[in-house]
């Protein structure tokens, strides 16, 4: 007779087959036995210290690798923990494999202790999910779940495990099959279409590319350039695809929408084609959709269908990888420009150069004054070396982080875009720094968002994962106090922590990180040299910032994208 | 059926829970089910959905039932391309004195008694959707104590979904 294995060897083994080389994770009752397997296997294990902090460190591994992160929770709480990572993962499409612990089968449905119906739960939230309650079904569920997750459009995929299918014995008959009829992501583009676009491209006045998150998932970046240089169109980006080209080249306008630059919103405003790849049209970037890009026809590129048309119609839609469209748009291009002469675009680039000079991200850091955040980013980014991964939790400093960081290459921008969930930054850096051990990883904070995740830096500093932590500190909920000034008469209702937030530096120590701290202008310099020059344990650097800095530019919610607030005072 | 009404039926993979995905799917698009009715096919290995949807955006609502990775295929019929089948069940007030009346009227419908009380009678009519709304509006005289519906199911229609070798050998034949 062959080798009987636990169920939860075999789910060790086909992970091992998936070649996942490190799980995030928080250990529990119903998947105790998994994590028995675990004890005897190569993959390594980052204990995170909430559920929740252990899925946002899958996602930031997978976001900085490409690779599919992994995660593990134990049922009923660990389970319900993990939502928010896994909604924030969907949201903005990152590979993700959850494996949650469930109670036995015969107890499913009797409100059993730490029994929740997290298949239910997670069913919106993930882009597939399974319940396994037999053995056999492990090693197939297992090579699905991975496939799943990181074909098509990505996202994350939970696969729920019964505690008796995991103590369960079985042979192992090698890595399980796909047997999923209905699921055929398309790859490549309509040859038709893509013709179509390249005639429109060549026709147009003025183009404007639209790159988004899409670009970065698809690894497409290197030929979005080759494809913009080849035609000469201006790039504008959305929050997640920031990186898709650098922002040295001259084609870059950097990103647009709410916190948008000027040029880069207005770009899209004026345009008469906008080539949309893999975005979707969120409602940060395109404020009041009826407003949006009046004058454009839309190529719209993206790999999951349902996105094409669902905010606005596409003159021209695509549907195909990012990667696969751009070398057909390539090809198709060549053999058409090698015929047909573009459209004669110099008042569209002198346009573009004037709103440059005219409206340029600015700030003025006084000698005397308090510091200014955007101050803080810009000497980051200059200090840091070129391929460090930036990594943003949510609000003012995350926006401020995606103007004024320098990206020169993808995959080096990692923050949470759709769901915007606060505490993103510790976890997701650490997951990062796990994937690109060789790569400088720096968070940069708000001391908002930095309270809700940071108990994470216990796990950096046991598992010695040397991850730099930024948090500006404004003694507030920065962005929900800006909403109140501009649009609630000051009514700073729940919005102030400067009394009571914690001494950052001493709480760095006490969670075992290196502590620094800056008050002045003139303390930055020397604190970000100082935390770039440690390598061995993770730093913590508390910037003192000024408390009523706000971001701008800014489009009112809701607003039309013509109408951008430069400063508080455009505020009619 | 009103004008926002549309009809589609959705092949997917038989497994647990399939129903489920389909109805939160729909709750959290803000989509609605009008009617729904599920049930086995000639393949024991696939389940057919049959739903009368609100529209207008059925573009959207197909493209979202495709993402659902057990979808097979989703069909949209348009008025008069499929074969559409509802079952009633209509308990009615039945005075003696005007049975006969009652029961010449169903047999117009080919509705059957299956079951009689002392003052009531249940009848079964099957078709199309349209007769039994027409069949429900007749006995509203009488008083109709309760009524319940099956969802509508469909095919579509023979000459709307021909096999594909078919097709393929009359375009030899041309």
């Amino acid at each position: 007779m062959s080798e009987q294995l636990s169920g939860a060897v075999i789910l060790i083994r086909s992970l091992e087959h998936e070649n996942v080389d490190v799980i995030f994770g928080v250990p529990g009752g119903a998947i105790l036995k998994a994590y028995d397997a675990l004890y005897s296997s190569k993959i390594r294990h980052v204990l995170a210290r909430h559920e929740q902090g252990g899925g946002h460190m899958a996602s930031g591994y997978a976001h900085a690798s490409g690779r599919v992160g992994v995660t593990f929770a134990t049922s009923g709480p660990g389970a319900t923990n993990l939502i928010t990572a896994l909604a924030d993962a969907y949201m903005d499409s990152i590979p993700v494999v959850a494996i949650t612990g469930q109670v036995g089968s015969a107890s499913i449905g009797l409100d059993a202790f730490q029994e929740t119906h997290t298949w239910g739960i997670s069913m919106p939230v993930t882009k597939h999910n399974y319940l396994v309650t037999d053995i056999h079904e492990i090693p197939s569920t297992i090579r699905e779940a991975f496939h799943v997750a990181s074909t098509g459009r990505p996202g994350p995929v939970l696969v729920d495990i019964t505690k008796d299918a995991l103590a369960d014995s079985a042979e192992w008959r090698g890595p399980g099959a796909i047997d999923l009829p209905g699921y055929k992501p398309s790859v490549k583009g309509h040859p038709r279409q893509v013709k179509a676009a390249v005639e429109a491209i060549i026709r147009s006045e003025r183009p404007v590319v639209y790159a988004g998150g899409g670009v970065i998932r698809a690894g497409a970046s290197k030929s979005l350039l080759e494809f913009v240089e080849q035609h000469h169109l201006p790039v504008v980006t959305t929050l997640m695809g920031r990186g898709a080209t650098p922002d040295s080249h001259p084609l870059t306008l950097g990103m647009s929408g709410m916190h948008g630059n000027y040029t880069a919103t207005t770009a899209i405003q004026k345009s008469d084609l906008l080539i949309a790849i893999g975005a979707r049209f969120d409602d940060r970037v395109t404020g009041n959709p009826e407003f949006f890009a009046p004058h454009a026809t839309v190529i719209h590129v993206d790999v999951d269908p349902a996105e094409i048309g669902k905010i606005r119609r596409a003159d021209i839609p695509i549907v195909g990888d990012a990667h696969a469209v751009l070398k057909q748009l390539l090809e198709e291009s060549e053999a058409q420009l090698a015929r047909t002469a573009p459209q004669n675009r110099t008042s569209w680039f002198e346009t573009l150069k004037e709103w440059q000079a005219s409206f340029p991200l600015a700030y003025d850091q006084k000698p005397d004054g308090p510091i200014l955040q955007q101050f803080v980013i810009d000497e980051l980014s200059k200090r840091a070396p070129s391929d460090a991964i930036a990594v943003a939790g949510v609000g003012q400093h995350q926006m401020w982080a995606s103007q004024f960081w320098r990206f020169e290459q993808p995959n080096t921008w990692i923050n949470s875009g759709g769901l915007g969930t606060m505490g993103y930054a510790v976890p997701a850096a650490i997951g990062a720094k796990v994937a690109m051990p060789n790569r400088t990883v720096i968070a940069i904070d708000g001391d908002g968002s930095f309270q809700m995740t940071f108990q994470e830096l216990i796990t950096a500093a046991q598992e010695e994962i040397p991850v730099k932590i930024a948090v500006l500190n404004n003694g507030s909920l920065g962005m929900v106090k800006q909403w109140q000034k501009l649009f609630y008469n000051e009514r700073f209702s729940a919005t102030e922590m400067s009394f009571s937030n914690p001494n950052i530096p001493m709480l760095a120590e006490a969670l075992g990180c290196v502590g620094l701290r800056a008050e002045t202008p003139q303390e930055v310099i020397p604190t970000i040299e100082k935390a770039l020059a440690i390598t061995d344990r993770p730093v913590v650097m508390e910037f003192v910032c000024d408390p009523d800095e706000m971001v701008f530019p800014m489009i009112v919610a809701g607003g039309s994208n013509d109408e951008i607030l430069m400063r508080a005072e455009d505020l009619k | 059926m009103t004008a926002s009404h549309h009809l589609i039926t959705v092949t997917v993979e038989n497994k647990p829970g399939v129903l489920a995905r389909i109805s939160s799917m729909f709750a959290r698009r803000d989509f609605n089910i009008h009617s729904l009715a599920v049930g086995p096919t000639e393949d024991p290995t696939r389940s057919r959905v049959t739903m009368v949807v609100d529209g207008p955006d059925m573009e959207q609502i197909v493209k979202q039932l495709y993402k659902l990775i057990h979808t097979i295929k989703v069909t949209e019929h348009k008025v008069g391309e499929a074969v559409e089948r509802e079952l009633m069940l209509i308990r009615v007030n039945a005075d003696p004195k005007r049975r006969s009346e009652i029961l010449d009227t169903a047999a117009m419908f080919d509705a059957s008694a299956v079951d009689v009380g002392t003052g009531t009678i249940t009848f079964q009519v099957v078709g199309e959707p349209a007769r039994l709304s027409d069949f429900h509006e007749l006995m509203k005289t009488y008083g109709i104590v309760s009524l319940v519906k099956s969802g509508r199911i469909a095919l579509a229609k023979a000459s709307k979904d021909r096999p594909k070798k078919k097709r393929n050998e009359s375009k030899q034949r041309a």
